[in-house]
């Protein structure tokens, strides 16, 4: 709606001026609203399609093994066992941790460098943590096979065992690769997501709310905490599913880091096994109809996984910058 | 003046067009396949298009299931496989275009890498031992039996923890080939494939032959196999094995060499040249296979591919040794050259 017009608090909306001007050249116009709109239907065309042929492939893999697939942890495609239940479990406890960790620091960076921050350090900062987004995953996995492995096995797995040992999480032998590692590496990648879209979330946050927050006589903290923040609110959910649904898709940088091992452990420090991993591992010398239809059903599971993930996320981020703007 | 600008965009386009006619009379072959094959296939083809003929190679390593899919699909004019077809691919592929001829290209050895503190390379292990630890039944580098094998190497109290390839790979078909041929648990626990179940409960696995090295080197007490070339070309411990001979052997070019030369009638039925009998045999190794469709729906293309393949197999093979792969021994370079005479072109 907030396109249509410029709205300020009392006046009319007004049209915008393309809708007044007649077209110049309807001729013209049209052609280019073809083309257009012939780009944007290609695209349509192209998703439905990708999930029409996915799901023929996977097919076979759907008929015969169907829902035990998500009941079994085996898996050992020399036998023809194909249970994805670790995967799935190595999927959600990495991404969670992942999610736990960007999600604080990169909301607080988000508050500092929209709020905070003078604009002379704010812009620097905001570009390099936007930095981060822009490295190849597969440099990601190299650095934490080569140098965050050795220090998770050497110091912050012995400490946490140390400090938190009490807890089956963070007891077990210090593989160094493993859930945490995967955990901590993914919320390295999706950082730069969350605290990116959070600060444009921020920043769209009328300046009349917290005018009216300091003109009451509150703190910035207080401004902060009850005007901002509950204003944010569904963005910053949105931007944290959409870094989450980085974060399960994620699969060069976690092979790398996360010992790959399908088994199921309540242990941070255990080797484990995600979705998107095990298909970067095994498709390539795949042979045999059922694995490579197995395989490909994981692949379309992603698919629906990050297409719904996407969908929540795009529609939270619009309620929190859309509508804002009409109450105001 | 601007005459003379023409001319000179005349004479340059004349020259870019000549060029591209006599780069299009040059024959393009293209292949696809095992990962393995790549270092190997590189140099070699380079050296071909430079010094033999002006053949060019397009070879894209995507690994050896998608080399047999693009080769039975008829996208790639040659495939390469760390394992000759099997029957349901063969199946596939006889539908497709008729007769496969397959032969091997290069031999690789695994070696078995470790990383135990003050304890130097050249560790001996039996093939119990080795199986027993993959297994998971020896946990800790201080087991007796491991000791036995041993004496005076001070194994400290360590666990043991498994590296494998986490990828689907020939490396891991090779290694489990082995270990199949040596324990009767492994064979009817785990199996022979390019990707299997680890039974060790202490195992880690890893991405590629970098992965796996990097993890040993990272872990006190790891253990895991990686090609040989890998372990040539870095620096890591790696242990030797007894073979079927009863005589421990390390991994070398030559002790891989020595193992295949035991099999010279090697054919994609009866592949496996692991736990060879000899001295000077090294346990674990395998061929990586190249096809080729029997009948060349292309004469002109057909006969360069022959070619090509025939000075692989030969000549070709000093640029296997150049990046630390082992050459093919004499008497398989003439059983693959044999199998290249009978492609009709």
């Amino acid at each position: 709606m907030s396109q249509d017009g410029v709205e300020v608090a009392g006046i009319p909306r007004v049209l915008s001026p393309s809708r007044l001007r007649p077209p110049a050249n309807p001729i013209g116009d049209r052609i280019v609203l073809g083309a257009f709109s012939a780009a944007a239907w290609l695209v349509l065309l192209l998703v439905v399609a990708l999930f029409i042929s996915l799901t023929i492939a996977a097919w076979p893999a759907i008929k015969t093994i169907g829902l035990a697939a998500f009941r079994s942890t085996v898996w050992d495609p020399t036998s023809g066992k194909f249970g994805l239940l670790a995967f799935i479990y190595g999927t959600v406890v990495t991404s969670a941790i992942a999610l736990l960790l960007a999600g604080p620091i990169g909301i607080g960076a988000a508050l500092l460098l929209a709020e905070v921050a003078p604009r002379r350090l704010a812009l620097p900062v905001a570009m390099l943590i936007e930095l981060l987004a822009a490295v190849p995953s597969v440099v990601f996995g190299i650095w934490g096979l080569f140098v965050l492995a050795p220090v998770m096995r050497n110091i912050v797995e012995p400490a946490l065992a140390h400090a938190l040992g009490f807890l089956p999480l963070f007891q077990g032998y210090f593989y160094g690769v493993g859930m945490l590692t995967a955990g901590i590496l993914l919320a390295i990648m999706i950082l730069p997501t969350v605290s990116a879209i959070s600060r444009d979330i921020f920043e769209a946050v009328p300046r009349d709310q917290r005018e009216a927050m300091l003109a009451l006589g509150a703190t910035k903290w207080e401004m902060l905490t009850r005007a901002v923040i509950p204003y944010a609110r569904s963005g910053i959910i949105g931007a944290l599913v959409l870094a989450l649904g980085r974060a399960i898709g994620e699969a060069m940088a976690v092979t790398m880091v996360i010992g790959n091992k399908p088994a199921i452990s309540l242990s941070l420090f255990a080797p484990a096994y995600t979705l998107a991993s095990v298909l970067a591992n095994e498709f390539t010398e795949a042979t045999g109809q059922q694995y490579l239809s197995v395989l490909i059903g994981i692949g379309s599971m992603l698919f629906v996984i990050s297409m719904i993930v996407n969908v929540l996320a795009r529609v939270l981020v619009r309620g929190a910058s859309g509508p804002s703007r009409k109450r105001a | 003046m601007n005459r003379q600008r023409l001319i000179i965009l005349g004479a340059a386009l004349g020259a870019l067009f000549g060029a591209a006619a006599i780069a299009a009379a040059d024959m393009q072959i293209t292949g696809a396949g095992s990962s393995f094959d790549n270092p190997f296939f590189q140099r070699a083809f380079y050296e071909y298009s430079r010094s033999v003929s002006g053949v060019q190679v397009n070879y894209q390593s995507i690994g050896s299931g998608g080399g047999i899919q693009q080769f039975t699909a008829k996208t790639v004019d040659f495939g390469a496989s760390d394992v000759p077809l099997q029957p349901a691919e063969m199946k596939a592929a006889q539908a497709s275009g008729g007769d496969v001829v397959q032969f091997p290209v290069t031999l690789g050895g695994v070696a078995v890498a470790y990383n135990v503190p003050n304890v130097n390379t050249g560790v001996k292990l039996s093939p119990d031992v080795l199986a027993g630890i993959m297994l998971g039944d020896i946990t800790n580098w201080n087991d007796a039996q491991i000791a036995r094998l041993n004496p005076g190497v001070p194994f400290p109290n360590l666990p043991i923890v498994v590296v494998h390839r986490a990828d689907g790979s020939g490396t891991t078909y090779i290694f489990t080939d082995y270990l199949t041929k040596v324990s009767a648990q492994w064979k009817t626990k785990v199996g022979n494939a390019k990707v299997v179940n680890w039974p060790a409960a202490s195992s880690v696995g890893a991405k590629g032959n970098e992965g796996v090295a990097g993890q040993i080197r990272n872990t006190p007490g790891a253990i895991g196999y990686v090609e040989l070339a890998y372990v040539l070309q870095n620096q890591i411990s790696y242990a030797q094995l007894r073979n079927a001979s009863g005589q421990f052997v390390a991994p070398t070019l030559q002790t891989v060499r020595n193992a295949a030369a035991k099999k010279p009638n090697v054919n994609p039925k009866d592949f496996s040249i692991v736990n060879m009998p000899g001295a000077g045999s090294y346990p674990i190794c395998g061929y990586s296979w190249v096809m080729l469709w029997k009948n060349q729906p292309d004469q002109s293309k057909g006969k360069s591919l022959v070619g090509l393949f025939r000075w692989l197999v030969t000549d070709g093979q000093t640029f296997a040794v150049r990046v630390n792969y082992v050459s093919l021994p004499s008497n398989v370079q003439a059983q693959a050259a044999k199998a290249l005479a009978s492609i009709r072109t």
